[in-house]
């Protein structure tokens, strides 16, 4: 059995949806959903471990662990967990590109 | 004389304190992190959410609406200061932050009130997207009416377990295993203690798991070999039963956590000493019982000083604020030897609670050498074993020093009790003579980009003109 991934709605289905992107692609949460829960909502991780350690989706969700830091395309960093989702938010949950750095390979 | 009073935390030890500063006609400053009062317990959900208190708190809704009432109706009688956090102490001041701007506030009595988090035991595939801790998987469900799944897994020990078992049940969340690493013997020795304590509080544990078994979700006593499996995410959890058989279960999500520990690290900023508690297996600050640090001025309450829970940590709060009243020459408002009473039932109850939901300390001694001890840094248990085989560090800061075990962001609050675990048993270490982890400033990443305030701090009751 393969499983969906992701968080499940179970309750407070009934609030405005909100417009967001991850990694470009358009997606949907709801108005009081937090960054981390509009990620999970849609299947989507938060960022890609620094240490070549695979996805990460955050662990504590009250602001502690510090796993669910994410990247917007504007060059922000946020605590996806503690952070509302707003209209428009574009999340780039993919790592940087390494060989773009000057003297890299 | 100025009487500057400074709380840390706004859940139920804090609201108490400053409810009881309150009554004495001082103004404490509270400093919280989080938007609302309540704390992680009785976390408000936010705006625009409509699930009476019941739902959200069940049998102690009642008590969450009334820490709420009291704190909203402490206002203009202190200088409340939600989504700030002090990040640091330095002698009689805190250092705060909200984001945007820098305040320092000096004290002559500092409440803190600091809380706690998830006491973690590191597993296999415990960094899989789809594994929280089990306080985190309560809070998607009471602050986001979510299951962290669609399909869910909770493992570890403690009342949280079952709690969050039945919680997600109830929701109607699909809940496969329950997965308790301790015993059935274990539990049996505790249950002797919280009987004589709190026989109440016993009985409501047992019918929660009276209400779990009638969900039909199956509940494992004295799970093994634990670990969790999956690609790019959660898809099982594999274990060993009591008898010896290897199981599994499907799943896309996990919770797990051993019951909790307390958050220490402003405590030790401010130069509180520890003191190492059998009972819990874990160090924790030297209090008196009105709450009295090591230090002249700190006061410590609640669950960040010793894991009573919510019901402790509001008789914790008035007793550090009656500790404070006195301690500044200021008439009592209320007699403190029944909070007091009732304090020992509840460290009577909580040392039961330790015996039944031990810590897996033999499951972190022997944590396979590829699974990931620091998440933070991505440190497996194999390349700290080797660092400490190489270095001979034989205490956990030298440790940290050399692994980055501990070093990151989260500060090791989710592996420092694991790897003191592995430290003492490649050393043959005694946990209780070994030191902890020394706290640094800022205790959670800040930005860089924090301005001072540009007016000096809010003046308090009792400020001279």
């Amino acid at each position: 059995m393969r499983m969906r991934g992701g968080f499940r709605r179970l309750a407070e289905t009934d609030r405005p949806a909100v417009r967001f992107r991850i990694d470009g692609r358009a997606a949907t949460a709801l108005q009081g959903d937090t960054v981390l829960t509009a990620l999970r909502i849609n299947g989507a991780a938060a960022r890609i471990g620094e240490f070549g350690d695979g996805p990460r989706a955050g662990f504590c969700l009250m602001g502690a662990c510090q796993d669910c830091w994410v990247d917007l395309a504007d060059g922000r960093r946020l605590r996806a967990c503690e952070t509302p989702v707003s209209a428009g938010m574009d999340i780039v949950t993919t790592p940087m590109d390494e060989t773009l750095w000057p003297g890299a390979s | 004389m100025a009487r500057r009073i400074v709380i840390v935390g706004a859940g139920p030890a804090g609201i108490r304190a400053a409810e009881t500063l309150a009554m004495a006609g001082l103004r404490p400053v509270v400093i919280d992190r989080e938007p609302a009062s309540g704390g992680q317990i009785y976390r408000r959900p936010p705006p625009g959410f409509s699930r009476p208190a019941s739902a959200l708190y069940g049998e102690d809704a009642g008590k969450a609406t009334a820490l709420h009432d009291v704190f909203d109706g402490l206002v203009g009688r202190m200088d409340y200061r939600p989504r700030s956090e002090v990040f640091g102490i330095t002698g009689d001041i805190v250092h705060v932050h909200d984001g945007r701007t820098l305040t320092d506030l000096p004290f002559d009595a500092l409440i803190l009130a600091t809380g706690a988090t998830d006491r973690i035991a590191p597993l296999p595939g415990w960094t899989l997207p789809g594994v929280h801790s089990l306080g985190g998987a309560q809070i998607a469900l009471k602050s986001q009416g979510c299951a962290i799944g669609h399909r869910v897994v909770l493992i570890g020990s403690g009342p949280l377990l079952t709690l969050v078992a039945v919680q997600y049940a109830d929701a109607g969340a699909d809940v496969a295993a329950v997965l308790d690493t301790a015993s059935r013997a274990d539990l049996a020795r505790g249950a002797v203690h919280m009987m004589a304590a709190r026989p109440g509080l016993l009985a409501r544990g047992l019918r929660l798991r009276a209400r779990l078994r009638r969900h039909g979700v199956p509940y494992c006593n004295g799970v093994r070999d634990l670990r969790i499996e999956g690609a790019q995410e959660v898809e099982r959890v594999v274990w060993r039963t009591a008898g010896g058989a290897v199981r599994s279960a499907e799943c896309d999500g996990v919770g797990m956590g051993w019951h909790l520990r307390s958050e220490t690290q402003l405590a030790q900023l401010a130069g509180c000493a520890l003191v190492w508690d059998a009972a819990w297996q874990q160090s924790v600050p030297m209090a008196d019982p009105m709450g009295r640090s090591s230090r002249r001025g700190v006061y410590l309450a609640g669950d960040g000083v010793r894991i009573l829970g919510a019901d402790g940590a509001e008789f914790a709060g008035r007793l550090a604020a009656l500790a404070c009243l006195q301690d500044l020459g200021l008439p009592a408002v209320a007699d403190s030897a029944p909070l007091l009473g009732r304090m020992r039932a509840m460290r009577r109850f909580a040392r039961g609670l330790a015996i039944a939901f031990p810590y897996p300390d033999r499951m972190c001694r022997a944590l396979p050498d590829d699974t990931l001890l620091c998440r933070c840094e991505a440190i497996t248990a194999g390349q700290f074993r080797a660092v400490l085989a190489r270095s001979g560090a034989a205490e956990p800061n030298r440790a940290k020093s050399l692994s980055r075990v501990g070093m990151g962001r989260c500060q090791g609050r989710y592996c420092a009790a694991a790897a003191a675990r592995i430290l003492a048993a490649e050393r043959g270490l005694d946990l209780a003579e070994m030191p902890g982890l020394r706290p640094q400033a800022p205790v959670r990443p800040m930005p860089m980009s924090l301005r001072a305030a540009p007016s000096p701090p809010a003046r308090t009751e009792g400020d001279a003109t």
